[in-house]
Parts: C-alpha cells; sequence; structure tokens
C-alpha cells in the first residue's frame, strides 16, 4: 500500500497525476476519431507544429500553452491555405508544415542556454512541474473540448461515418470538420506538459486504437479508450517514479503494452 | 390530380460537374405519394439527378421545389439510398445504429433515442427482413443485407419522398423481393418513391410513372405513354430488343453483373 501511496505524499506528484489522467482520458477520447477517420499523421504533424510556438513562448517567458495554441491554428490554417483548390495534396502540405516547424523550433531551442533539458521537456514533458494554474488549465481546456465533443456526438458520428447522410441531412459538414481539426489542436496543446509534443501523437493513437480492437460501437470504444488512456497515466506515473525514466515515456510505453495484449488476445480469439 | 399539392417539382434544371452538364433543362413534377422509376441507359444522368435532387451536386440553373418550398428549407423530409454506399464500411456501428441515424434529425441533436424512436427503428428493421441482425456490426453483413439496413434507415427517418438509386441492381432475391414490398408499403403511407433501374419490365409493371432520361427529358408519364418504339428508340438507340411477348432487354455491353427479372 505504501508503494502506492508514498509518491502521493509529494504535493507535485499529485498534481502531476491528476494532469496525466485528465490527459489520458481527453487523449484518448479525440483519439478514436483520430484513428476512425485516419487523421494519425495530422495528429502527429500538429504535435510537432507547435514546437516553434512553445520554443518562442519559452524564450520570451510567456505562457506555453499559448503559444502552442497559437502555433497549431497557424498550422492548421495554413495547412487549409496549401491545400485549398488542391494546389497540394493534404499528406503533403502536413509533412512540408510538420518538418518546416519541427526544425524551426529545434533551431530556436538550440538557442537556449539550458537547451538539453528544456528541450528534453518539452518534447517528452515535464509532468512534476505541473503548477496549480497550470493543472487548473489542463482541467479547464479539457472540460470544454469533452463537452463539446458531447454536445457534438451525432453530428460527429455522421460525418464521420457517412459523408452522404450528413449532406441530406443538411449539415454544416466542413464547419465540423474544420472544429474538429481546432479540437485536435487544443488536446494537443493540453498534452504538451504531460507527455510532451513527440509522445502526444501515441496518446492520441494507442489507446483508440486498444480501443477499437475491443469493441464494436463507438460510445463503448471511446469509454474503453479513455479508461485504457487513465490507467496508462496512472502505471506510467508510478513507472517513472520508481524507475526513475522520464514519465511521457512510461505512460506512452504502458499505453503500448495494453495495445499488444488486446492484439494477442484478438488474435487468440479468431484462432479459436 | 392537379388540385394536390405536387411533393416534388423540377424546373428547368441543369446539373453537371464543373463544365461539364450531365443533363440538360429538365422539368417535371412528381404528385403526391407517386411511384416513380427513372430509367435511361448507363450514363443518362440518373445518379446525377439523384444527387442533385439531395443537394450533393449544386444545379446550374433552375430550381428543385418540395412542397413548394426551395430545396434545404426541409431538413430530412427526403431520403437517399445512393447506388453503393459510401460509408467506412470498418467504422463501429450496428446494424441497430445505422438505422437510428435515421432518426437523428427527428429526435435533435442532444437528445436520447424516445420510445417513438427506438419503434421507429424496430419497425424498420422488421420492414426490411434484417431485425436478427440489429446487433452486428454493419461491416460484417453481405451487400445485400448492407442494403437492406440502409432501406431501413431511409424508412426510419420517415421521409416525405424516398430516392434509391438501382435498389435492384447487383443484389440478391431477398434484398430485390425485400424492396418491392417497401414499394408498396410506401404506397399505402401515401410516401413518394424515385427509383432508378435498369429494368425496364420492372419500371413497367411494378411504378405509376416512368421518367425516361439521357442527358435530357424524354418521356414522363404512364409506362404505356412512355414505353413507345419512338421514345425508347430515343433513350437507348439499337441496344433495346422487344421481345415478341413484349419483353424489353437493354443490351448494354458487359453488363456490370447478370440480372433478374421478377414477374410477381
Amino acid at each position: 500500500m505504501s508503494f502506492l501511496l508514498e509518491p502521493l505524499t509529494y504535493e507535485f506528484m499529485q498534481r502531476g497525476l491528476l494532469a496525466s489522467v485528465i490527459v489520458g482520458v481527453l487523449c484518448a477520447v479525440m483519439g478514436t476519431y483520430v484513428v476512425l477517420r485516419g487523421m494519425a499523421f495530422l495528429g502527429d504533424a500538429m504535435a510537432h507544429a507547435i514546437l516553434p510556438g512553445v520554443a518562442i513562448a519559452y524564450i520570451l517567458k510567456g505562457d506555453l500553452l499559448i503559444g502552442a495554441g497559437v502555433a497549431a491554428v497557424a498550422v492548421a490554417l495554413t495547412i487549409g491555405l496549401f491545400t485549398k483548390d488542391g494546389a497540394v495534396k493534404e499528406d503533403t502540405a502536413i509533412g512540408i508544415l510538420f518538418a518546416a516547424a519541427l526544425s524551426l523550433g529545434v533551431a530556436l531551442i538550440s538557442t537556449m542556454q539550458t537547451y538539453a533539458v528544456d528541450l528534453s521537456h518539452i518534447l517528452f514533458g515535464n509532468v512534476l512541474g505541473v503548477s496549480v494554474s497550470d493543472l487548473w488549465l489542463i482541467g479547464g481546456l479539457s472540460f470544454a473540448i469533452l463537452l463539446t465533443v458531447a454536445v457534438l456526438y451525432k453530428p460527429f458520428l455522421v460525418i464521420s461515418f457517412d459523408p452522404v447522410l450528413a449532406a441530406t441531412l443538411r449539415l454544416p459538414a466542413e464547419l465540423l470538420r474544420n472544429l474538429m481539426l481546432v479540437l485536435l489542436a487544443l488536446t494537443v496543446v493540453v498534452s504538451l506538459q504531460t507527455v510532451g509534443v513527440s509522445l502526444a501523437a501515441a496518446m492520441l493513437v494507442t489507446p483508440a486504437a486498444t480501443a477499437y480492437l475491443l469493441t464494436r460501437r463507438l460510445l463503448p470504444m471511446m469509454f474503453v479508450s479513455a479508461a485504457i488512456g487513465a490507467l496508462s497515466s496512472v502505471i506510467g506515473l508510478y513507472l517513472s517514479y520508481y524507475f526513475n525514466v522520464v514519465s511521457g515515456s512510461a505512460i506512452v510505453l504502458t499505453a503500448t503494452f495494453f495495445f499488444l495484449l488486446a492484439f494477442g488476445w484478438k488474435r487468440l480469439q479468431k484462432a479459436s | 390530380m392537379s388540385h394536390t399539392p405536387h411533393r416534388l417539382e423540377v424546373q428547368n434544371i441543369s446539373i453537371g460537374y464543373g463544365n461539364k452538364v450531365v443533363l440538360h433543362d429538365l422539368s417535371f413534377q412528381i404528385p403526391h405519394g407517386a411511384r416513380v422509376a427513372v430509367v435511361g441507359p448507363n450514363g443518362a444522368g440518373k445518379s446525377t439527378l439523384f444527387k442533385a435532387l439531395v443537394g450533393l451536386l449544386p444545379v446550374q440553373g433552375g430550381q428543385i421545389l418540395i412542397h413548394g418550398a426551395s430545396l434545404g428549407a426541409h431538413k430530412d423530409c427526403v431520403a437517399y439510398v445512393p447506388q453503393r454506399e459510401e460509408v467506412d464500411w470498418r467504422f463501429p456501428v450496428t446494424v441497430n445504429d445505422v438505422v437510428m441515424m435515421g432518426r437523428f434529425m427527428q429526435m435533435g441533436w442532444l437528445k436520447r433515442a424516445s420510445a417513438h424512436d427506438k419503434d421507429a427503428v424496430q419497425k424498420s428493421l422488421q420492414q426490411m427482413g434484417i431485425a436478427d441482425l440489429a446487433t452486428q456490426s454493419i461491416g460484417q453483413l453481405s451487400g445485400g443485407q448492407q442494403q437492406r439496413a440502409f432501406l431501413a434507415r431511409a424508412i426510419a427517418q420517415e421521409p416525405h419522398i424516398l430516392l434509391m438509386d438501382e435498389p435492384f441492381t447487383g443484389v440478391d432475391i431477398t434484398t430485390q423481393e425485400a424492396t418491392l414490398r417497401l414499394l408498396d408499403h410506401l404506397q399505402e403511407k401515401q410516401v413518394t418513391a424515385v427509383v432508378s433501374t435498369h429494368d425496364l419490365n420492372l419500371a413497367g409493371t411494378r411504378f405509376d410513372l416512368v421518367l425516361l432520361l439521357n442527358h435530357r427529358l424524354i418521356a414522363f408519364g404512364t409506362p404505356q405513354e412512355v414505353f413507345t418504339k419512338e421514345n425508347l428508340a430515343q433513350a437507348f438507340g439499337n441496344s433495346l430488343l422487344v421481345m415478341e411477348n413484349g419483353m424489353m432487354l437493354v443490351d448494354e455491353c458487359c453488363p456490370p453483373e447478370e440480372k433478374f427479372t421478377i414477374d410477381d
């Protein structure tokens, strides 16, 4: 028991745990759409694209989340601009921006004096550095995103499953699709502090992909995904505490372990 | 019939993709509760017409009126079952979930399904003979069963106008029969049904009106009025064979699949 309780005697661990669970659930729920709509590449790109925004905010000693948010929106809009009228294919546009933003971010960070530490915090998260105000921001944004997903459950289901029905029901499909991109960008921004930019994409994809193997309907998939996301965050954080590894990595590796379990189980089920 | 309000009225519409106009200057009026067969050779613009009628393709000039109001004024009184659903078959939804989507507009986007919604879904599933498949994933069904699931969704929508694009092509007999029974049921409920088909005999026997198309409207009226030698020659050219017993066959080079004619 003390094995479980000991880390929680530190306030930074309590905050870290809470932040990880919130982000784990948020990423897992948004991740169902990322997996079902084939947006994994976009999620990955989005995560890396916010790096320059974070770096600039860091240099200016501003709020990292705001810097990340501005960068995410800028990248989303630029992807829209490049792909307008089919000038450049979407995955190509994403690829170009992804690499450019990552390079710009690393270039900016390399000018900092505490380069190595700062870069690792931004790339892999620093869950133990979550302040009380960070926690409020993470909680508030997550609540807003999850509420939007809940309210728009049916329209998102229809535009994802059957675009033709969406058109006949006169849903504003374009608007809903853009809204989904904005929600995705915000999710990546929120996960910055716990798992970092390079691992946010994994938290978007892995729990949802695991849930996809285990469920046959969208709502259960979301709940199972959320449970796996939360569990991975808790277990990962304890592993990080006891084995002194980076928290983001520990969380993502735990989620990957769950995926492998589900994959193996599915295989066995098919074989029998 | 002229005093009843027209359910569907098309005035001088042209439809196409970009600069390529597929249908020129189309005008017709479909009365209340009629069963209309849309026939014409391959590429005549049948699917194009359907897409325009549900608003998937913009019309280039002219207008489409439903109950006298322009397209879009009514949100869900038109249901559409495309030739082949362009849905994500691996999406985690059951047959029941798919049919329930037909109720979304009436139940509202925030409310849970009411007893009436569930009842409408159940009845639609039974009507199409797939009630026992309700909890199956949509991707596990056969092609014909999938089509019946989407027809069930269209009925669950309780539309005033139901558009079906080639529902008799490439499906099993059970699905064909379920679809034919659905047509009769729709007529009892005074729902207008507009159905495209390759099967001229079916169009002549099971429908009240026939719309003959070949990039423009060639004829519109009762089967007797429409299926004249001149009209058919205009629409199909030499590819039509009329057998001595009155059976009509369209000779399309390399048809996609064998077709059946149901004489009941």
